[in-house]
């Protein structure tokens, strides 16, 4: 049965932690106050943006010890369980540019646009781009520009003209390139697939149960990590995978599944997925 | 074969698999440098912009640009500052006011999302306890700056987010006309800002009282601007850099011990030579052969 579990699981999280932010501005809370470049959980624990802080540091800026705990924290979380799990349960583009495919999807423009005329490797090389002018104009580069922060900010401390990046991001991925933004050029999402590539949590194939129907490929976002599917019994291993579960949910023959690789020797692993 | 049919099929042809590759790089290079310059000019557009008022401690724009990692913690912390909750009768909170400081968001161009106050709508209300420094993360609004000397506690009139400047023409206290509006607003009152006593000649009989803002006191808190009774405040708090002019190395103050001291070590250096061997003096009492023609 085709479902929308983890869908509908990835939205509660995302929009609870927008809402406990702006609940941390507008209503004091101390449970989460900031933004996702930076945060304080309880008033106590300090969150940081790797990628951001990796721009301060290029950029010549002392960075405070809160600060770096703060990213470490993340930096471990996401490089040893979640990978790009940050792009899909976190992220507030993600809504948007979700929202972008499945309006492809529906009125099959799709069909209209097969190629892609970019490579999905662009966001590396933005990446690359971002350090290097963070150095020469001694600045953190993407975050001057960022429709992340754009975005979240706007949603927790006003939006101003931040809805134009909504909608620049939405018709972007919609008539431009398919998952233009966090397929190929989102820097944020290149670096947590370099350092999600040897996360515990992926999502496993078993090809014998697999009928071949390739609805996991329409779904997800970055099909290229889904090379396996009807072939091998192995798990998406890319780190590019943002372990948003959809190919889980739209899979009726219970051939995807999360697993969380502790041991390695369990070749076939346990599949589950209710 | 006419020659436009060969040309459509040379075209056609298919690339071979190296050439497809050297066009593909350097298609990717040069949208790499495309994209790099233009975003290069944008964020350097993005930092000139430096006139605006940042929070209490912050450190110089430069410094202060690459270490605020843009959390807004510090507007988070000033929008639930203790005078700036809503209570209602049975003393439950209701909500804020707005809060002094904002994150910059599109369209406000100033740089993207890092905090600053605009004086004449929500000016600095000084807080003893400035809840908005400690909150910040990054060091960006700098604690050590603010901690008085002498007590080791934190101290907000050590601030300088600003300075005030008086445009003396239409400020109706230069007219002649009793205000002090500003004068009273301030929070050093009689340090920062001064009144200064002058006799009106036009009427013969009135003062003057004119305001005067002291640099070295001043915080730039803005709380003259946002009282000033003129339609556009005619004292407004300006970044220091803008507000203040520099004198120089080359310029001492000779009644000044003080001053003296820089100098202090310097020598002077005679050169002499034929015109300067004699001393002035000498030399025009000594004119010789000149007057006897
Ligand atoms: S790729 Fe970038 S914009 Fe997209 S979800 Fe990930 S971090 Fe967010
Ligand atoms: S492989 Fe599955 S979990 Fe990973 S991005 Fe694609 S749809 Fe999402
Ligand atoms: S000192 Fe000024 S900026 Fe800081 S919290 Fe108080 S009013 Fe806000
Ligand atoms: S708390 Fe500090 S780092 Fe955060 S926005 Fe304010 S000045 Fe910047
Ligand atoms: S800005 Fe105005 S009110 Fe504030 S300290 Fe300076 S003179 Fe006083």
């Amino acid at each position: 049965m085709s479902s929308v579990k983890y869908l509908i699981l990835r939205r509660v999280v995302q929009i609870s932690i927008l809402l406990l932010y702006f609940a941390g501005n507008y209503y004091g809370w101390k449970i989460l106050v900031g933004n996702l470049s930076t945060s304080v959980v309880f008033g106590k624990i300090p969150l940081s943006d790797p990628y951001a802080v990796l721009q301060m540091f290029v950029a010549g800026a002392v960075i405070s010890s809160n600060i770096l705990i703060g990213a470490v924290i993340i930096f471990l979380f996401y490089g040893i369980l979640g990978g790009r799990a940050f792009c899909s349960w976190v992220c507030p583009v993600n809504i948007i540019t979700d929202a972008a495919n499945w309006t492809r999807r529906k009125f099959g423009f799709d069909m209209v646009a097969k190629k892609q005329p970019s490579s999905r490797n662009l966001r590396y090389w933005v990446l690359l781009i971002s350090l290097i002018i963070s150095f020469f104009l001694a600045i953190p580069a993407f975050e001057f520009i960022s429709p992340i922060s754009m975005v979240h900010r706007g949603l927790i401390f006003g939006m101003g003209f931040g809805w134009a990046a909504v909608v620049i991001l939405y018709l972007f991925d919609l008539f431009v390139l398919k998952n233009g933004w966090c397929g190929h050029i989102c820097p944020l999402g290149g670096f947590y697939s370099i350092i999600g590539k040897f996360r515990l949590l992926k999502v496993k194939h078993d090809s014998e149960a697999c009928t071949g129907c390739m609805e996991c490929k329409i779904v997800c976002p970055e099909v290229q990590v889904l090379h396996m599917i009807d072939k091998v019994s192995i798990p998406v291993t890319s780190g590019e995978c943002t372990n948003c579960g959809r190919c889980i949910d739209v899979c009726k023959d219970n051939a995807l599944g999360f697993f969380l690789k502790v041991e390695n020797n369990n070749k076939k692993g346990e599949i589950n997925n209710e | 074969m006419n020659r436009k049919q060969k040309k459509v099929k040379s075209y056609r042809q298919p690339l071979s698999e190296s050439r497809r590759g050297f066009l593909g790089t350097t298609r990717n290079i040069g949208l790499a440098i495309l994209g790099g310059l233009a975003w290069s000019a944008y964020v350097d557009e993005a930092k000139a912009n430096r006139l605006l008022l940042r929070p209490p401690g912050a450190l110089g724009e430069n410094d202060f640009l690459k270490t605020c990692i843009k959390c807004g913690l510090c507007v988070a912390a000033c929008r639930n500052r203790d005078g700036n909750i809503i209570y209602d009768e049975k003393g439950k909170r209701i909500g804020t006011k707005e809060p002094t400081l904002r994150l910059a968001k599109p369209g406000d161009n100033k740089p993207l999302g890092t905090p600053f106050f605009i004086a004449r709508e929500n000016p600095c209300f000084m807080c003893d306890d400035i809840p908005c420094v400690p909150a910040c993360p990054s060091g960006a609004l700098d604690l050590n700056s603010l901690i008085n000397k002498k007590t080791k506690k934190l101290d907000i009139n050590r601030a300088k987010m600003g300075l005030a400047v008086v445009h003396k023409e239409s400020c109706i206290a230069y007219w002649g006309l009793q205000c002090d509006a500003c004068y009273r607003a301030c929070p050093l009152l009689g340090k920062a800002l001064t009144i200064d006593m002058q006799m009106n000649k036009r009427t013969g009989k009135h003062a003057f009282l004119l305001p005067v803002v002291h640099s070295d006191i001043c915080t730039g808190c803005g709380l003259c601007e946002k009282a000033c009774v003129v339609e556009k405040a005619a004292i407004f708090v300006l970044p220091r850099e803008y507000a203040m002019g520099e004198v120089g190395t080359h310029y001492v103050k000779g009644w000044d011990s003080n001053d003296q001291q820089r100098v202090g070590g310097a020598k002077s250096i005679h050169t002499i030579d034929e015109r300067s061997k004699q001393k002035a003096v000498d030399k025009l009492n000594n004119l010789g052969g000149l007057l006897d023609e």
